[in-house]
């Protein structure tokens, strides 16, 4: 049994439950990175005013090759390489928002963040309110999460708990790559800050994808498995993690609910009570460090709205509260698996 | 008024030099403008000491040539940025008193319905995207609106106004390198009023100020910031030269802070001197420097001069208490306006 967080199959086979309208669009099996760079290249097709910046995004097609090609079509007049000065570029991004542009600001690693939270916290995230509603800044700050990819403390974090916290901001992550497509496109044609999330594991995942457009609203989350026993809130790629769980379950004859929120903020509290309220039990699964974080905050918009209807507490499982380390050895158990959750689940049903 | 001309000052003989010279008229509504703007920051001082303000402002007295002359140089449509000290380059790049007395008070007819305050007043429509109270954050912006007037080619130029503090944030000379790699059309105004905060720049800056942007390759100037006429003559120039695609250039205005760093800071000598103060204030007071000129050109004598200031001192007087008698927000607004 790997505890690999990713043994999920690598391809995206995720239900829409209750999802988006039936596309009479052609479906194909596309990466999830194929699926970003689609809703960039649509987007920046159909408005002149969007555009790319940040390092490496151009030629080089960021390391992680997500972008690779765009340049081809659009030049370097829109897909923009920077020097290596994240609140430089991301200062750049506000100010070119405010002004009529529509920036997608690609931040490589998450835990660059923490270099851009004054443009992101203060700047982006206020200057609509400071202003009483005279400026808007229509940006999305595209990043990455996600530990066990060997990269250790400081290229590992998943930090979307940080702009999720400040009044102002939208954060979107997508779990699959049609969520990561229409959530994409939504996000840069939204008046306000995003910052959308990606997990640096999934950009190979393959899941069915329409051609063309699709728009998902923000604030709407998506039941990934319909289930009655218990229910398994998973953000990013922790969908994966708890679709895992759910198999196990299963085979001992529990039936567990997956819904990935999909957008922290705006936040779906509805499908989350509804489903808790349904099943009487409830896991919060995210790969943000677990204390203070966006389990806690799941968790309580549960046990404020399904009280009376819950057999036991609401449970959390983040990532350990510790830097992400280096070896394979330690990284693995920083996170949940499949296998925790689904241990989690079962004691949680009293079936130990 | 005699509409003569004042002979055009020397170039530097780089690209953007074009210089016709000023209108007496306009020196005279420059003379108007500062006034205005110390007439404003007299008042807000009072509204402190009298305890009608709530929280703190930063006066911009001392100052009011460098607003006035850099914004004289620029268009309704070119953008500037501001900082804490921000009440100057507001009034100046064309923001109305009353509307500004109302924001200060938090009042709902405020340029920013109350929200911002002294610190992030803003002007869309005159162009101002807002003070800033994070030092050096305006930078920031400012450089993303002269990129977005580049991709737009929409011919504009973006100033950033900020004190000398803000060459302490790393965030100024990563887009200071941005904007002359991509060329981009901004004029950065340093204003040297010595003191960051309550510590004496020296003490904090190392090396020459004009070394830092010339590091990254953009044109420098630096004037004395009391004197108007060189500010604008210099300013008009840098804008002209930036706005015609040959890229950022860096005023470098030295100058002073009559008042504290905020209007609480009132006892000021273990950071310096009031022989200090009394000299700039004496001996290098914008506005005192103006008119002598203007008097010594005979374009203005102290009647045509009590006469501007009279005119301007009842339109501030008329200002505040348009602001006093605002209403306030309506509490429904208090979590509108977060998002768009």
């Amino acid at each position: 049994m790997s505890t690999h967080k990713t043994s999920a199959p690598a391809t995206a086979r995720v239900s829409r439950a209750n999802g988006e309208p039936v596309h009479n669009k052609a479906e194909r099996e596309i990466t999830m990175a194929q699926a970003v760079r689609e809703a960039l290249a649509e987007e920046m097709r159909r408005d002149p005013r969007v555009f790319i910046m940040g390092e490496d995004v151009a030629e080089a097609g960021t390391p992680f090759k997500v972008l690779l090609g765009l340049v081809d079509e659009f030049g370097t007049d829109r897909v923009i390489d920077t020097p290596i000065s994240e609140p430089g570029f991301c200062a750049i991004g506000v100010g070119a928002a405010m002004t009529g542009m529509r920036p997608v600001i690609d931040i490589m690693f998450g835990d660059f963040l923490t270099l851009t939270m004054d443009q992101i916290a203060n700047q982006a995230a206020k200057i609509r309110y400071m202003s009483g509603g005279k400026f808007k800044v229509p940006i999305v700050f595209r990043t990455t999460l996600g530990a066990t990819r060997r990269s250790a403390a400081q290229h590992s974090q998943s930090l979307h708990a940080w702009p999720s916290h400040v009044p102002g901001l939208k954060v979107a992550l997508p779990s699959t790559p049609y969520d990561a497509k229409g959530l994409l496109k939504t996000a840069i044609r939204d008046d306000n800050p995003v910052v959308y999330f990606e997990d640096k594991m999934n950009f190979q995942t393959k899941g069915l994808v329409p051609e063309g457009e699709i728009l998902i609203p923000f604030g709407v989350a998506d039941i990934k498995r319909s289930g009655t026993d218990i229910t398994l809130v998973a953000t990013s790629s922790m969908v994966y993690v708890a679709l895992g769980a759910a198999d196990k379950l299963k085979e001992i004859g529990i039936s567990a609910e997956v819904i990935d929120p999909r957008t922290l903020f705006p936040l779906d509290k509805q499908t989350l009570i509804d489903s808790a309220r349904k099943t009487s039990r409830a896991i919060i699964i995210d790969e943000g460090y677990e204390r203070y974080g966006v389990t806690g905050e799941l968790a309580s918009v549960i046990a404020d709205g399904a009280f009376y209807y819950l057999d036991a507490p609401v449970k959390r499982m983040g990532a350990m509260d510790v830097p992400i380390p280096f070896s394979p050895a330690l990284e693995d158990l920083t996170v949940p698996t499949a296998e925790t959750v689904f241990q989690a689940a079962k004691t949680l049903c009293g079936r130990s | 008024m005699a509409a003569n001309k004042e002979a055009s000052l020397s170039t530097s003989g780089l690209p953007g030099q074009a210089e016709s010279p000023v209108d007496m008229e306009e020196w005279l509504h420059m003379y108007r403008q500062m006034f205005r703007i110390r007439s404003f920051e007299e008042q807000v001082n009072q509204l402190y000491t009298k305890a009608i303000m709530p929280g703190l402002a930063h006066l911009y007295i001392g100052e009011e040539a460098i607003a006035v002359g850099v914004c004289e140089a620029l268009n309704k449509t070119d953008y500037i940025t501001s900082t804490h000290r921000g009440h100057g380059h507001c009034l100046a790049k064309g923001a109305s008193p009353d509307r500004m007395f109302a924001e200060l008070l938090g009042k709902d007819a405020g340029y920013c319905r109350g929200k911002g305050g002294s610190m992030h007043i803003a002007d869309q429509e005159g162009g101002n995207l807002g003070a800033n109270a994070i030092v050096g954050a305006g930078a920031g912006i400012a450089t993303g609106a002269a990129f977005s007037a580049k991709m737009r080619k929409s011919d504009q130029v973006a100033v950033s106004f900020f004190g000398e503090g803000a060459l302490g944030q790393g965030l100024l000379y990563e887009v200071m390198n941005m904007a002359s790699l991509w060329k981009l059309p901004i004029l950065y105004v340093c204003e040297n009023n010595l003191y960051n905060e309550y510590t004496p720049y020296k003490q904090t800056t190392a090396g020459e100020i004009s070394a830092r942007p010339a590091a990254f390759g953009i044109r420098v100037e630096e004037v004395d910031g009391q004197d108007v006429r060189t500010v604008h003559y210099t300013a008009r120039r840098l804008i002209e030269y930036a706005r015609a695609g040959h890229g950022p250039a860096f005023l470098l205005c030295n100058t002073y802070r009559y008042h504290g760093h905020h209007v609480g800071d009132i006892n000021r000598t273990y950071y310096r001197s009031k022989e200090e103060e009394l000299h700039w204030s004496t001996e290098r007071d914008p506005l005192k420097m103006l008119a002598t000129w203007l008097t010594e050109q005979g374009a203005a004598d102290d009647s045509i001069i009590n006469q501007i200031e009279k005119e301007a001192h009842a339109e501030i007087q008329a200002a505040v208490e348009f602001g006093i008698q605002a209403p306030y927000p309506d509490p429904k607004e208090v979590d509108e306006h977060v998002y768009a």
